[in-house]
């Protein structure tokens, strides 16, 4: 009885900000203006312009998964091989910026590629031809991992620091030399870590539309940027929502193949 | 008239902190809410926060203060209807939208006495929308225009139509309006049609110029027009007459070695009007009379002018200016310059759509 009388906070908080939100997105999504059923707002992902953005945010958040993973797994792994004390105050500086809002950071960013920004300014002193960084892709992908690289940092640390030293002692022992142990120890022992990373990195990376508006100029149209468009300039909800409802399944279908591959992965190929 | 995220943001925090400021001396006063209360919802920074507080004090009517940052977000908000505000802030073509809509409940004029004030060439304007001049009290207006850099534009180049816009010459150094009506806007009078425009074949040649546009363009953005046109990102931009008055103050006090001149193209542009309403079911409608009618008085149009620096219609306030300010051009235009200008219409949601679908075209091309 007290068990339940204690998770009740909990129920309420998922019925009225998850569960119904949610299905109101649904009702949204799955009608149109006059309130009648349709498909036609979750069909319209095939129009042209919607497909295009799709694929754009597709294409960015890969890339900039795959980034942000290059970079933070050997990060962690010298993390791990600093020990607690020098380890935990580097993961403290990386997540330090994170304090900042997160729109500030990525203003800062337009004031460091901008064409007069700060880059360019110690081009030009060092007599080197400016560059044109701002209003690109590259721009918002190097917006996406900046952002997003502490959350692939840090649950792959986790999972590294708590390796036992005494597993990869043993391999050692048995012979193996420093790359096999990365790759049969460390690297399957660290899976969950690095599934999570992802998870963490691809789906904010996949709905971001204020990135893509700061730093690609508003040029580059995400499918992030057309439901915010649906819903703040359109007035056309039931749009909006019937699109990230599609954006939802494509996340869904994301996570179901990491997770497969994360099962897989831990039970045969390494 | 359109405000970013980010000020709204730091507003938005502003003013929770005088709301909890406003609170701490409520108590003391014991003024403040006698006379009930008045729930307002306006445009992120656009009134004098003092103005608030005065009114506070002056009527003993309790302000409570919202804000929103686009028309289309705050409609559904006043249809739902599940917090009723008494007075907002709309633009023309959305307060035809709702009067259309019966959203909009009748002012009772006798309430607001100051209405004199306003010029009458405002209460005229706002008959485009308004024909009857019932539903609502203009609080600023402006044009939207193209600001260029002196030193970045060849003198034999300065824009004077909005065709100038197209000029190969400025590839990549063009910021744009991120809106779809005003980017429609800047092609469809370049075209010579209207820009309240239903016609089909016409969206679409306005469509297609725009596209062709897009590889001059650096940006699209809304109000960080202004700070990459000082900061001299681009030689050439769309903009609201409301911000030139900062970039003015700016341009001095930063002693650039250029400066930005804003033009009204010939071709005409939009006119627009935000103006004061009340909703059909607002419960406290004198209050909202009476907030409408202290934001009329010279004195207080006049605080609010010189915080937001968008024009005022108010002819009271106008007289009360500098008379360097009265003669800022930039600001307050010459009638005969606007000739060929609308105030944007509501279209019905189907050629909404048809803009919306159209732009979103543009982008992703």
């Amino acid at each position: 009885m007290n068990k339940k009388l204690l998770s009740g906070p909990y129920l309420m908080w998922m019925i009225g900000f998850i569960i119904i939100p949610l299905a109101l997105i649904v009702l949204y999504g799955v009608t149109d203006r006059s309130g009648s059923f349709t498909l036609a707002n979750i069909i319209s992902i095939t129009t042209e312009e919607h497909a295009k953005a799709l694929w754009l945010s597709l294409l960015l958040s890969f890339v900039s998964t795959a980034l942000c993973l290059i970079l933070a797994y050997p990060l962690a792994m010298i993390l791990r091989s600093r020990g607690i004390g020098q380890g935990s105050f580097i993961v403290f500086i990386f997540i330090l910026p994170m304090w900042m809002n997160f729109l500030l950071r990525t203003l800062a960013w337009q004031t460091l590629l901008e064409r007069n920004g700060v880059i360019n300014g110690v081009l030009s002193t060092l007599r080197l031809p400016s560059l044109n960084l701002i209003n690109t892709p590259g721009a918002i992908i190097l917006g996406m991992v900046y952002n997003f690289l502490p959350f692939m940092v840090l649950p792959i640390y986790n999972v590294l620091m708590k390796i036992d030293d005494n597993v990869v002692n043993a391999a050692r022992d048995l012979g193996a030399n420093s790359f096999q142990v990365l790759i049969r120890i460390l690297l399957p022992l660290s899976i969950p870590g690095v599934v999570s990373g992802i998870t963490m990195v691809f789906v904010p990376a996949l709905t971001t539309f204020v990135i893509s508006n700061l730093l690609g100029g508003s040029k580059i149209l995400l499918i992030g940027n057309v439901i915010e468009q649906e819903f703040t300039k359109g007035s056309n909800w039931n749009l909006g929502s019937g699109l990230s409802l599609v954006l939802m399944v494509f996340i869904l279908i994301s996570m179901a193949l990491i997770a497969k591959y994360d099962k897989n992965g831990e039970g045969t190929a390494f | 008239m359109k405000k970013s995220f980010v000020k709204l943001l730091a507003f938005g925090a502003l003013s929770l902190l005088s709301i909890t400021l406003l609170s701490g001396c409520g108590k003391k006063e014991a003024k403040a809410g006698s006379a009930g209360e008045v729930y307002v919802y306006n445009w992120g920074e656009y009134i004098d926060e003092s103005v608030i507080k005065q009114f506070e004090e002056e009527t003993g009517i309790k302000v409570v203060y919202d804000l929103f940052e686009t028309n289309e977000e705050m409609y559904p908000v006043i249809q739902a209807g599940a917090v009723k505000y008494d007075v907002v802030c709309p633009s023309d073509y959305m307060i035809q939208k709702m009067r259309e809509n019966n959203l909009l409940a009748e002012i009772n004029l006798d309430n607001v006495p100051n209405l004199k004030e306003v010029d009458p060439k405002y209460m005229e304007m706002s008959k485009s929308f308004d024909p009857e001049n019932k539903y609502s009290v203009p609080y600023s207006w402006g044009t939207v225009g193209i600001l260029y850099n002196t030193k970045m534009v060849d003198p034999k180049d300065v824009p004077t139509k909005w065709s100038d816009l197209w000029n190969e010459k400025f590839k990549d150094n063009i910021l744009m309006q991120d809106s779809v009506r005003d980017s429609f806007m800047v092609a469809l009078k370049s075209l010579g049609y209207s820009l309240n425009t239903t016609n089909e074949a016409e969206i679409k040649e306005a469509k297609e110029l725009l596209i062709k546009q897009k590889p001059l363009v650096q940006a699209y953005v809304i109000d960080q027009v202004r700070d990459k046109m000082i900061g001299g990102e681009a030689a050439i931009g769309v903009i609201y007459s409301g911000e030139m008055l900062y970039i003015q103050n700016e341009v001095k006090n930063l002693n650039l070695d250029y400066s930005l001149e804003y033009v009204i193209p010939e071709e005409g542009t939009n006119l627009w009007l935000d103006s004061w309403v009340i909703p059909a079911n607002a419960p406290n409608k004198e209050n909202a009379e009476k907030w409408i009618n202290f934001l009329c008085r010279p004195d207080i149009a006049k605080k609010n002018f010189e915080y937001i620096t968008y024009p005022t219609p108010n002819k009271g306030a106008f007289d009360l200016l500098d008379p360097e300010l009265k003669n800022n051009k930039t600001l307050f235009p010459d009638s005969d310059v606007l000739k060929n200008s609308e105030v944007y219409k509501y279209l019905g949601d189907e050629v909404d759509s048809l803009y919306n679908e159209a732009w979103k075209e543009i982008k992703s091309n």
